[in-house]
C-alpha cells in the first residue's frame, strides 16, 4: 500500500509498504531517516521514540497505515538549524556514550521540557518518570539527568 | 494482508461484519509486538484510530462512559477524580510512550490476566459495551473474561465504550513488579469502597487464569463493616478484620508458577496488597467521613 504523511514538516510518501509494517521501518528503510533507532521492536527501549501528532510514541508499535495523513517529528526534526537546546545540553553534559539510545531520549526529553514550560522546571522525579520509557545501557543515566536539568535551566538564560 | 481504515464507527462495524477475522488495531501496543515478532500474521488489520468516538469520554452523574481508545495518559491526567482506581492503575502501565497510545479497549481486547485496567474495572464496577451491525449489548466486566487471553466478544463485535461506575469513595490499586516503570504485574490488586451501597469491591490481577474478584473477601468485609457499624462510626478497622480480609483475598487466587513469580509468592503478595490497600482506603474514608465527603478519591 501507499502511505503518505508529514515528516518534520515535509510531506513524504512511501510505496509498496507491507500492511503489517511499522512506522519505524518506513521512516528508516523507506524515507531515509535512520535517526530513530531500531532495537527491541517491542516498545521496551524507547530508542525509536518519535512524535505522532505531537505526542511521543514508540514508532515500532505504530502500524505504518495508522500514520496516514498525520504529522510525525523524528529526532532529525529537532534541530532544524544546528543543534536544538536539548541536543546541545546532551553534548555539554556528556550524556552520550555509544549514542544508540540518544535519539529516543532527545525526543522524550524535548517533550518533557515542553510539558514544563519555563519558568517551571521538572523535578528529578518528573525527569525520571518522563524518561522511564527510554533505556540506556552505557551511562547509568546520571549524565542524562544532568543534561535535562541543564536544558531546563538554560531556558531562562536567553529570555 | 489488508489494511482497513474506516473513517467512522458505522464503517468500522460494517467492516468487522464483512470480515469477522479482521483484527482491530487501536494503540497497537499489544498487537504490533506480536506482528513484529511474527507471532501473529492477521489477514486483515482494522485500524480504529480514525474513529473519533473511541477517543472520547463523558463523566455522567453516576457513571463514566469511556471510549475504548482513550489512551492511559488521558485517563491519568483527566479522570483521576471520577475514576481514581483506574487512573492509578493506568499510571502503572509501561512508560509515557506506551501510555500515550494504549488504552482500556486494547487491554480488554487482549484480556491478559496481567492487564492492569482489569482489577480497577472489577473493583469499580463496569460494563463493557460491545457493538456489531446486529446491535449493541452491555457485558458486566465480571463476565467479560472467559479464559486466559479470552473474552466474551463475538467475532463481529467491537468494544465501543466502557461504562464505569463513578467513585463514591476511596479506591486504590497496587501492583508487584521489579521496578516502577515498564513492568508486567507479578500480581496486582484493586479495591474500591462504595459507601453509597456500603459495599467493597475488589479485583485481582495476574493470580488466576483471568482477572477475578475476591468474592468471599468482599462478602466478609461488607458483613463485618455493617455489623460493627463501621460505615457510620468511621472507626479504625481492627487488625484481625483486615487480616481475615487479606486471607480471603489470597484464597481467591489460583495462580501459576512462572518466570515472574511462584504461585506461593503471588498468593502471599495478594494478601499483603489486600491488607494494605484496605488500610489506605479505609483511612481515607475515615478522614473524608470526618470532614466533608472527598470527591477526589485517592488519586
Ligand atoms: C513495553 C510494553 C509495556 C507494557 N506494559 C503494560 C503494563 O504495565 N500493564 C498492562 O496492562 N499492559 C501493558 N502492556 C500491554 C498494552 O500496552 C496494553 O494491553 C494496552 O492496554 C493495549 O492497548 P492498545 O490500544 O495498544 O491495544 P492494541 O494492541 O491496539 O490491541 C490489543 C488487542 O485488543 C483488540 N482491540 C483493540 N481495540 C479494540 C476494540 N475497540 N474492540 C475490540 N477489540 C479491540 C485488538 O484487536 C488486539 O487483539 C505493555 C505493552 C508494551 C509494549
Amino acid at each position: 500500500m501507499r502511505v503518505t504523511f508529514t515528516v518534520n514538516g515535509r510531506e513524504q510518501q512511501a510505496d509498496d509498504v507491507w500492511e503489517g509494517e511499522s512506522l519505524l521501518y518506513v521512516l528508516r528503510e523507506r524515507m531515509g531517516l535512520p535517526g530513530s533507532k531500531n532495537a527491541c521492536e517491542q516498545g521496551e527501549c524507547g530508542s525509536c521514540t518519535v512524535r505522532l501528532d505531537g505526542v511521543p510514541v514508540c514508532a515500532c508499535l505504530v502500524a505504518a497505515g495508522q500514520a496516514e495523513g498525520r504529522e510525525v517529528v523524528t529526532v532529525e526534526g529537532l534541530g532544524q538549524e544546528g543543534l536544538s537546546a536539548v541536543q546541545q545540553a546532551f553534548v555539554d553534559a556528556g550524556a552520550v556514550q555509544c549514542g544508540f539510545c540518544t535519539p529516543g531520549l532527545l525526543v522524550a526529553a524535548d517533550d518533557l521540557l515542553e510539558r514544563f514550560p519555563w519558568p517551571t522546571a521538572p523535578s528529578d522525579d518528573d525527569i525520571r518518570e518522563g524518561l522511564s520509557g527510554n533505556l540506556c545501557r552505557c551511562t547509568g543515566y546520571e549524565k542524562i539527568l544532568d543534561a535535562v536539568r541543564l536544558a531546563a535551566a538554560r531556558r531562562g538564560e536567553g529570555a | 494482508m489488508d489494511f482497513l481504515r474506516p473513517a467512522g464507527w458505522a464503517e468500522a462495524l460494517a467492516a468487522k461484519a464483512e470480515h469477522p477475522a479482521a483484527v482491530p488495531i487501536a494503540g497497537g501496543t499489544d498487537l504490533m509486538v506480536e506482528i513484529n515478532f511474527d507471532h501473529r500474521r492477521p489477514e486483515r488489520l482494522l485500524d480504529l484510530n480514525r474513529v473519533a468516538e473511541l477517543q472520547e469520554w463523558e463523566v455522567g452523574a453516576d457513571t463514566v462512559r469511556l471510549g475504548a481508545s482513550v489512551p492511559y495518559a488521558r485517563i491519568v491526567a483527566e479522570l483521576g477524580g471520577a475514576l481514581p482506581g483506574l487512573a492509578r492503575a493506568a499510571h502503572t502501565v509501561a512508560s509515557p510512550q506506551i501510555r500515550n497510545r494504549g488504552g482500556v479497549g486494547g487491554n480488554l481486547g487482549t484480556a491478559s490476566p496481567a492487564g492492569d485496567a482489569h482489577p480497577a474495572l472489577l473493583a469499580a464496577g463496569a460494563e463493557v459495551e460491545a457493538e456489531s451491525v446486529r446491535g449493541s449489548r452491555r457485558i458486566p466486566v465480571d463476565e467479560f473474561f472467559t479464559g486466559v487471553k479470552r473474552n466474551a466478544l463475538a467475532p463481529d463485535e467491537l468494544i465501543k465504550w466502557v461504562h464505569i461506575k463513578r467513585a463514591t469513595g476511596p479506591q486504590e490499586f497496587a501492583k508487584v513488579g521489579t521496578r516502577n516503570a515498564m513492568v508486567i504485574a507479578v500480581c496486582a490488586f484493586g479495591i474500591a469502597l462504595h459507601p453509597d451501597t456500603r459495599t467493597v469491591r475488589t479485583g485481582i490481577g495476574s493470580a488466576a487464569p483471568t482477572p477475578v474478584r475476591a468474592a468471599a473477601a468482599e462478602e466478609f468485609l461488607a458483613a463485618a463493616l455493617a455489623e460493627g457499624g463501621f460505615w457510620d462510626s468511621g472507626r479504625a478497622l481492627p487488625p484481625a478484620l483486615a487480616g481475615q480480609f487479606a486471607e480471603l483475598a489470597a484464597g481467591a487466587c489460583n495462580p501459576v508458577d512462572d518466570v515472574r513469580g511462584s504461585a506461593r509468592y503471588r498468593r502471599h503478595a495478594v494478601g499483603v496488597m489486600a491488607r494494605r490497600t484496605l488500610g489506605w482506603t479505609w483511612e481515607s474514608y475515615r478522614r473524608g467521613a470526618a470532614g466533608s465527603t472527598s470527591g477526589e478519591g485517592a488519586a
